[in-house]
């Protein structure tokens, strides 16, 4: 340390004392650069929070967010949404004896069915959805166990999956497709939708299955190996279901668009919700005229083939359908909130502009002390 | 580095020209290796280097968990990526440095030199230099290694050496040979010189060698007189020619390198302890969630296991909580962001760039800028409170001029401002009738030139007096270029307005001197310097003019000076002393001068009586005194000099500003009791309106605690009357009065106990006393002398003495050692809590600039040992309210702005996952994207609070200055401190319960508008890590005060970079290539399309700044800081200036207004200080008489100088090898010099000194060092150092009108030449 420093003072030829006054004159001015950054001088907007530019911001905000507030919230309440719990936890519910017996090495379906009525019609699109609670999608080990490349359609990832995908990555020393235990736990109920005329006539409800999943996901992120046109009992050929489905991943569906890993009903599972207790759409029921809503008035029985166990956690399954608008399902917390937040804001900006006419420091140079 | 160490030498043996023999011991080479790495060790010693902090480890620590696949809740990159990144930014730095230091390795190391080979002398590089070798030096060389001079070409084997590198004294310094090598003169008879030199193991005492050379059956002692020590140049010496002893690592230079003192600054040690404190609460969180996970795997998690099975080593409910403490502390970590110490770091060397390119601390004449020369403090500097100034050099000039005379009593120089703050008014004085003339003596007085020019005997009696009566010595290169070397620049400036006014001093042998008088050449006989002491106040010489009169000449204290003169001088003397009163209120020195013709009897007997004093075996200084007064009766007076001792520009104005920012300035000084208060005075930091200066001088124990005590008393009394109707303070006070400070002696800190009794009385509050004290509404100034400061400063009376001293306004200490600067500054830093700063120039005032939390060195003066010592240097004494109010301040704002955001926004970051870890079966999921978490505090978040914590500003920098007041948060550390932190940390975590609820509440049951629920995890994260990016960006926002460009470009580029990256790393490109690394594809587009999501984030984000925005606009409202106010109104300023276009620069108004109303100058009737302008020692006078130091100086004397060269210095020796002894009873000049003694001897040990120089990068000597400001006789008690005289002759210094500052010793070259 030192000793650089007096070797490089030396360098100069500056002798102290020798050269004298002489040195400086020759020397370079060491004077800095008289530039705005040197000197801390850069231009500069310096706001200050006056009252002049609070109290505006606040009713500002206020007056912003109230009406929104309540175009959000009118527009979730014209939202028609029915929920039904299936569960059957109930001895009195219809599917209380599947809930009993199912489990997942259960090789006959169990089925029920509920009826229940809706008091309102249904317009425009109707989206059904399966609820689960209490069901821990979001758990750390559940969410890293699946291999994404092998989803993505990658061979060697198909034969040898991740290690993230333990302990549902081989099954009988053959590599598990899909592995992993979000895979593995699929949701695997069959749920059916009919409408009973009023004069007792049930008529099945076409339940669309396309369209369900994200574009992205369906069309990027999931790939079957091997391209699209091959038979996929082939390309999964040396591979294993996972433990807990019944039937293999290339036999999800009949439509080899919506087969093996492109099958929506998996894409949907893949995608993990982010509490435990979640939706994840089902089928989406299609207006069919303009003439007639969707799912009209009246009785309708939810047929389940109730595969999927959650009693065994204190897991409970619902059926949802909602209709949509604009902005989305039935969301009531959206609205209230940006009312509440709104006329927060207004009130705080009444209270302040109260209390600074009444001892705020209308402050001026006057009153700087020193 | 890593080569084997050999064991530790215990004595060193080289052999002259006798290389095989000396290699057998295995000395190092002279090659010096500053470096720390070579290309191959560097990777691993930095690595190793750099995982010794704390931080570093942890963070390694943290990453090794996160290889454990059971803990592993992070992947491995986002921790390993910002410590890659820091640790790469340190090791570049570190690489950088060493490069530097390589080349300036290999600079030295090929620097060439003469080595005597085989007879002849060859040029070998520095680094093949042998101990051993015999080299050559020439004049103006750098020796090389450690050196036992040999011979030289100057006669006795002198050589002279300046010593700055090593010890900062510029003045030179005489070496010398022993005489039986200094006859060695040419190469053959140095290739035959075998002599062997055995000598103590290297070392780093600077001041000390202690070895044996045998040569030719002889034995000499070897000291450090005979060495020269690499890092020395050599000066006015043709060539020598030395051994070599030391080489390279072993040499006093190298061994005296040591690391510096590590400074920390307040907020470093808080930020530690606040780290600490965060690591606690980590662990809080950690167990708080391994509990939430037990209680979780047994009731929900070990049902759920037919979905999702335990990990194998995992069979019971506990062992996974455990696993989830270690995921949670790795999750959590980011609440201790690894880049905070990095920014720290950034933001500090922004701000030293700032110090350095200041152009208002650049210092024109002597081309410094200043320069921060650790970058680690900034912040510190606006929060100091204690400022403890040197006085010479750095107050003052070191430069006096003579200004006024009082001559019979006729006053002349009124017409001049002394400030030299205002035009001046008259024409300066044009000398140009006297060819010997100062051209730079400067006087204004006409009257004075016409009456020397009249004739009139007053004034010629004055002027022949100032003449003769000196110990100066005076040089003449050429005819009429006279150059005087005073041993004190006052004499000099004496002497100096003699020669101009036509009575020059041109020469000197021991026994006469000649003057040229109006330009005719007197000789006067010198029969006799009665020298000057700190006793007797005056010297006298007694001379014989050519006309045979003898006459006594004195000059000297007024106080001692009138009681000596003959009664009929009375009027005069009224006359002269209401001059000096005038002058004494202008700060001015004064001397008093008299006369007195003396008969030849007269004459004889008293220099009989003074030949037996000289004699007497006993008391001999005692009975020289007494014989002096004995003469210096019954004087003619003949006026009185004024000699401005020169401030530094602008110091009573910065000495105003930094009292009113509420600084309290001490003043230690090496100097005189007089001349410290006459100083404290021009400084305006004494002035007529205060209350009462105390003095303390007394000299034992009893008395200092008892002048303490009556101090203490007067302000508690003047205290009392003021508070008059409150009883309860009354009596208090009184009481631990009684109880404190009262008989019981020797008590430590008597009163202390006595307060927690006090409060039992029920009406004076608890913290009593030294509250009382703090709120003393007087003006009290506290002067302390060196030797009452020595027990002051003893353990029992250290707090009453600190307590008293801090109740004063001003605290001036005086002749104080550099040891007991050091003490003081120790003690205000141990009792205060308080930062301190020194300043200082010299190397005397090292160890007070090492000992305080910043050292200011004064740069280009005396030497660079201060500046090296130093944090920060500049030149000028002023430009420390630039450093403190601007610069300091600003820093200080900054920081804690910084800090408090930066906690802030990583406690909204990371606690987000705690509140989560209830939703998701505390499984230490995280909530975010893996990529975001590592990319947050190293992209997303850094640069926009990197560049608020470099360019803020709340008020412009003429502000800070007109409004001193606004240093004063800092002092009071409100900006950052626990509260502030807790309030941040709260800020911090209500923002990440809005982050995580709002989202939360607003997604769970939200569907996009085709129907598919959002709920799901990857839109959750895009959506909360979105709103966290932009409530931490309008945050800064917020908190921005001072928007340049560069803020813009960050705040908004952050933004951007989010995005992008966000987009970038949810795109097809990334997903394609890995899959398995970026399972977020698809999230961002499909998150940041819906409507709901941007309503969720407007929502998140006004819900989380409105709270914010209402309390700030409170506290401004209706509680603004003065800084709020100060920017308001230059807020409104500006706006009525617009239209208008710029008016007049109000900010320099302000300062000058202020200025001149603070320290306008005041009528001062009635004050008496009488400044005493001699700040010489003792003992010229008989070096003078003897005429041992002719050689120095005269041309008239050169053959008798050449005659006797070595002699004087023997006769130093000897003198400093006696030295007084000290406590000698009675004597009025053993017992002033004795507490001195004390004092330096408190220096002296070799233990103390070993101490102080290992602390020194350039280990000062401290006898040294110390002697540069109280040279006293009395120097290391070791005796065999011969330190003490080269300080009397560096004492001799320049006269300071003189232009080019040639030292005492530059003629001595041409003269033999």
């Amino acid at each position: 340390m030192m000793a650089s420093g007096y070797s490089a003072k030396e360098e100069d030829g500056h002798l102290p004392g020798a050269s004298g006054a002489a040195g400086s004159g020759v020397a370079k001015s060491k004077k800095p650069d008289n530039t705005a950054f040197k000197q801390q001088r850069l231009p500069a907007w310096q706001p200050i929070l006056t009252a002049g530019t609070v109290l505006p911001a606040f009713f500002v905000i206020g007056l912003i967010f109230i009406p929104i507030g309540i175009g959000l919230y009118v527009t979730s309440n014209n939202i028609k949404e029915f929920e039904i719990d299936y569960t059957g936890a109930d001895m009195s519910s219809p599917c209380f004896n599947c809930s009993q017996s199912s489990s997942w090495n259960s090789t006959w379906p169990c089925r029920c069915s509920i009826a229940f009525t809706l008091d309102q019609p249904f317009e425009s699109n109707v989206f059904m959805y399966y609820g689960l609670s209490n069901f821990y999608q979001n758990h750390r080990r559940y969410v890293k166990s699946r291999d994404d490349s092998q989803l993505n359609g990658d061979k060697s990832s198909l034969k040898n999956p991740s290690k993230e995908c333990e302990p549902y990555r081989t099954s009988d020393n053959k590599p598990i497709a899909p592995c992993g235990a979000i895979a593995n736990s699929l949701f695997n109920d069959t749920l059916e939708l009919f409408y009973i005329d009023p004069n007792g006539t049930r008529t099945q409800i076409p339940l669309m299955k396309k369209g369900i999943a994200w574009w992205t996901d369906k069309h990027v992120k999931f790939r079957n190996p091997g391209g699209t046109n091959l038979n996929l009992s082939t390309v999964f050929q040396g591979t294993a279901k996972p433990v807990n489905w019944h039937k293999s991943v290339y036999e999800l569906d009949a439509d080899l668009e919506n087969n093996g890993f492109i099958n929506e009903d998996f894409i949907v599972w893949m995608r993990t919700a982010a509490l435990p207790t979640f939706r994840k759409l089902y089928r989406i029921i299609q207006k069919k005229s303009n003439m007639t809503p969707t799912l009209p008035r009246g009785n309708y029985t939810l047929d389940i083939t109730y595969n999927y166990p959650v009693l065994s956690f204190e897991g409970r399954k619902r059926m949802i359908l909602s209709t949509i608008s604009w902005m989305g399902g039935k969301n009531p917390f959206l609205g209230l909130a940006y009312i509440t937040v709104g006329s927060v804001c207004f009130f705080l900006g009444v209270v302040l502009l109260i209390i600074h006419h009444k001892y705020g420091n209308r402050n001026n140079s006057a009153d700087i002390p020193n | 580095m890593f080569k084997e160490k050999p064991p530790p030498e215990e004595e060193r043996k080289v052999r002259a020209n006798d290389r095989e023999y000396n290699e057998k011991f295995q000395y190092a080479n002279n090659c010096i290796m500053t470096s720390k790495y070579n290309i191959i060790t560097f990777l691993p010693v930095n690595l190793f280097e750099q995982f010794q902090e704390v931080a570093n480890t942890y963070f390694l620590f943290l990453l090794i968990l996160q290889l454990i696949p059971q803990i592993s809740s992070l992947s491995w990159f986002t921790t390993i990526v910002p410590l890659v990144l820091v640790l790469s930014i340190t090791a570049v730095k570190d690489a950088t440095d060493d490069y530097f230091r390589h080349k300036s390795d290999n600079q030295v190391n090929n620097r060439q030199s003469q080595v005597l080979i085989n007879g002849t002398l060859q040029n070998e590089k520095w680094m093949n230099v042998r101990v051993g070798d015999i080299i050559r030096l020439e004049n103006n060389q750098f020796v090389a290694a450690d050196l036992l001079l040999l011979s030289s070409s100057e006669p006795h084997g002198l050589c002279y050496i300046e010593t700055a590198e090593l010890d900062g004294e510029t003045n030179m310094k005489v070496r010398q040979s022993l005489p039986v090598t200094s006859e060695l003169g040419d190469p053959n008879s140095l290739a035959q010189f075998d002599g062997e030199v055995i000598c103590e193991p290297p070392n780093n005492k600077l001041d000390r060698f202690c070895g044996t050379l045998y040569w030719r059956e002889n034995k000499y002692g070897l000291s450090n007189q005979n060495m020269l020590l690499r890092g020395c140049v050599l000066r006015n010496t043709e060539s020598c020619y030395g051994l070599v002893i030391f080489a390279g690592p072993d040499t006093k230079l190298m061994q005296n390198s040591g690391r510096t003192k590590f400074k920390r600054t307040s907020i470093d040690r808080l930020m530690n302890t606040l780290v600490l404190w965060i690591f606690g609460f980590l662990v809080c969180m950690g167990v708080i969630l391994a509990i939430g996970n037990a209680v979780w795997e047994k009731e929900v998690g070990f049902l759920f296991q037919s979905y999702l099975p335990w990990d194998p080593p995992v069979d019971n409910f506990l062992f996974s909580a455990f696993l989830a403490f270690w995921s949670y502390v790795i999750i959590l970590n980011t609440v201790v962001p690894i880049s905070l110490y990095v920014s720290v770091e950034v933001i500090r060397l922004g701000h030293s760039y700032f110090i350095n390119w200041d152009r208002r601390m650049f210092c024109q004449r002597r081309n410094t800028p200043a320069e921060a020369r650790t970058t680690t403090l900034n912040e510190e500097l606006g929060q100091v409170e204690y400022i403890f100034s040197d006085k010479t050099g750095t107050l003052t000039q070191n430069i006096m001029t003579f200004n006024k005379c009082s001559i019979n009593g006729h006053a002349y120089g009124e017409v001049i401002d002394t400030l030299g703050a205002q035009p001046k008014r008259a024409q300066r004085l044009d000398f140009s009738f006297n060819p010997l003339a100062d051209r730079d003596f400067c006087f204004y007085d006409q009257n004075l030139l016409d009456s020397v020019k009249l004739g009139e005997p007053a004034v010629h009696e004055f002027f022949r007096l100032l003449s003769l009566c000196h110990t100066v010595m005076s040089e003449e290169k050429s005819e009429g270029e006279l150059m005087y070397k005073a041993q004190s620049p006052d004499e000099g400036a004496l002497v100096t307005a003699a020669r101009n006014f036509g009575f020059v001093f041109r020469s000197r042998t021991p026994s006469t001197v000649t003057v040229q008088e109006l330009g005719r050449s007197v000789t006067y006989a010198l029969l006799a310097i009665l020298d000057f002491n700190n006793i007797r106040k005056r010297m006298s010489v007694i001379v014989r003019n050519p006309e045979g009169k003898i006459r006594l000449y004195c000059k000297g204290a007024d106080t001692l000076l009138f009681e000596r003169l003959h009664p009929c001088n009375h009027d005069l003397m009224n006359v002269t002393s209401d001059h000096l009163n005038e002058y004494a209120a202008d700060g001015l020195r004064t001397l008093v001068l008299a006369y007195r013709d003396l008969s030849e009897q007269q004459w004889e007997d008293w220099a009989e009586r003074r030949r037996s004093a000289e004699r007497a075996a006993d008391y001999r200084e005692d009975r020289l005194a007494a014989a002096y007064e004995e003469i210096e009766q019954d004087m003619m007076l003949l006026g009185a000099t004024a000699i401005e001792d020169k401030l530094q520009e602008g110091v009573p104005e910065t000495i105003a500003i930094l009292s009113l920012a509420n600084i309290k300035i001490w003043v230690l000084t090496g100097d005189k009791q007089e001349t410290a208060v006459n100083i404290g005075y021009s400084c305006k930091m004494l002035t007529d309106d205060m209350s009462e200066v105390f003095i303390i001088n007394g000299h034992t124990v009893q008395r200092v605690r008892e002048e303490l005590r009556r101090a203490r008393e007067r302000m508690i009394e003047s205290a009392r009357s003021r508070e008059g109707g409150k009883e309860g303070v009354m009596d208090w006070a009184a009481c631990s009065l009684e109880n404190g400070f009262g008989g019981q002696s020797g008590e430590q800190g008597g009163w202390h106990p006595q307060q927690e009794e006090k409060p039992q009385q029920g009406s004076p509050p608890a913290p009593a006393l030294p509250s009382l004290l703090d709120s003393i509404s007087g003006e009290y100034a506290l002067v302390i002398s060196g030797h009452s400061l020595a027990h002051a400063l003893e353990a029992d009376m250290e707090r009453e003495f600190l307590d008293t001293a801090c109740a004063c306004k001003a605290v001036i200490c005086c002749r104080v050692t550099p040891l007991q600067k050091a003490l003081v500054v120790e003690l205000v830093k141990k009792h205060k809590k308080a930062v301190t700063l020194a300043i200082g120039d010299g190397a005397n005032d090292v160890s007070m600039i090492k000992t305080a939390h910043i050292g200011v060195g004064i740069s280009g003066q005396e030497g660079i040992q201060a500046v090296l010592a130093s944090d920060y240097s500049f030149s000028q004494f002023r430009f420390l309210q630039r450093l403190l109010l601007v610069h300091g301040r600003w820093s200080y704002l900054r920081m804690c702005r910084f800090l408090c955001y930066f906690f802030y926004k990583n406690f909204a970051f990371t606690m987000v996952h705690f509140w989560f870890g209830f939703f998701c079966g505390f499984s230490a999921q995280t909530v975010y994207d893996q990529y975001f978490i590592t990319l947050y505090n190293i992209v997303y978040t850094s640069l926009p609070v990197l560049a608020m914590g470099i360019f803020d500003q709340d008020v412009p920098e003429q502000r800070s200055l007109e409004y001193p007041k606004l240093y004063e948060p800092g002092q009071l550390n409100l900006l950052f401190n626990k509260r502030e932190f807790f309030i941040c940390i709260a800020q911090g975590i209500y923002t990440s319960v809005v982050l995580f609820c709002v989202p939360y509440g607003v997604l769970s049951q939200a569907t996009r508008n085709d129907g598919i629920p959002l709920a799901d995890y990857q839109t959750f994260a895009v959506t909360v890590a979105t709103s966290l990016v932009i409530v931490v960006s309008v945050q800064i926002a917020l908190d921005t005060g001072y928007w340049t460009a560069i803020n813009h470009f960050f705040v908004w580029g952050s933004l951007g970079a989010y995005f992008t990256i966000l987009f970038a790393m949810h795109s097809n490109i990334l997903f394609s290539i890995f899959p398995n690394q970026f399972h977020f594809f698809g999230s961002a587009q499909n998150t940041l399309i819906q409507p709901v999501v941007w309503l969720t984030i407007a929502l998140a984000t006004v819900v989380c700044i409105v709270p914010v925005l209402a309390f700030r606009f409170l506290k401004l409202d209706l509680k603004p800081q003065l800084s709020d106010t100060v920017r308001y109104t230059q807020l409104v300023r500006q706006k009525k200036r617009k239209p208008g276009g710029r008016g007049g620069r109000g900010a320099h108004g302000g300062v000058a207004g202020l200025g001149g109303g603070a320290l306008g100058r005041l009528g001062r009737a009635g004050s008496r200080r009488s400044g005493y302008a001699f700040a010489h020692q003792e003992g010229f006078g008989e070096l003078i008489t003897s005429g041992k130091n002719m050689r120095l100086s005269s041309l008239a004397l050169a053959t008798f100088a050449s005659r006797h060269s070595a002699s004087w210095i023997d006769t130093l020796r000897k003198k400093k090898q006696q030295p007084p002894q000290p406590g000698g009873e009675g004597s009025p000049a053993s017992s002033y010099t004795a507490p001195l003694s004390t004092s330096s001897s408190m220096l002296g040990p070799p233990d103390t000194q070993a101490e102080e120089t290992g602390n020194t990068p350039l280990g000062l000597a401290p006898s040294g060092s110390s002697s540069a400001v109280t040279p006293t006789p009395v120097r290391s008690p070791g005796g065999e150092s011969t330190g003490g005289w080269v300080v009397s002759l560096g004492a001799v210094q320049v006269t300071p009108t003189a232009s080019a500052p040639v030292s005492g010793l530059t003629s001595r070259i041409s003269f033999h030449v």
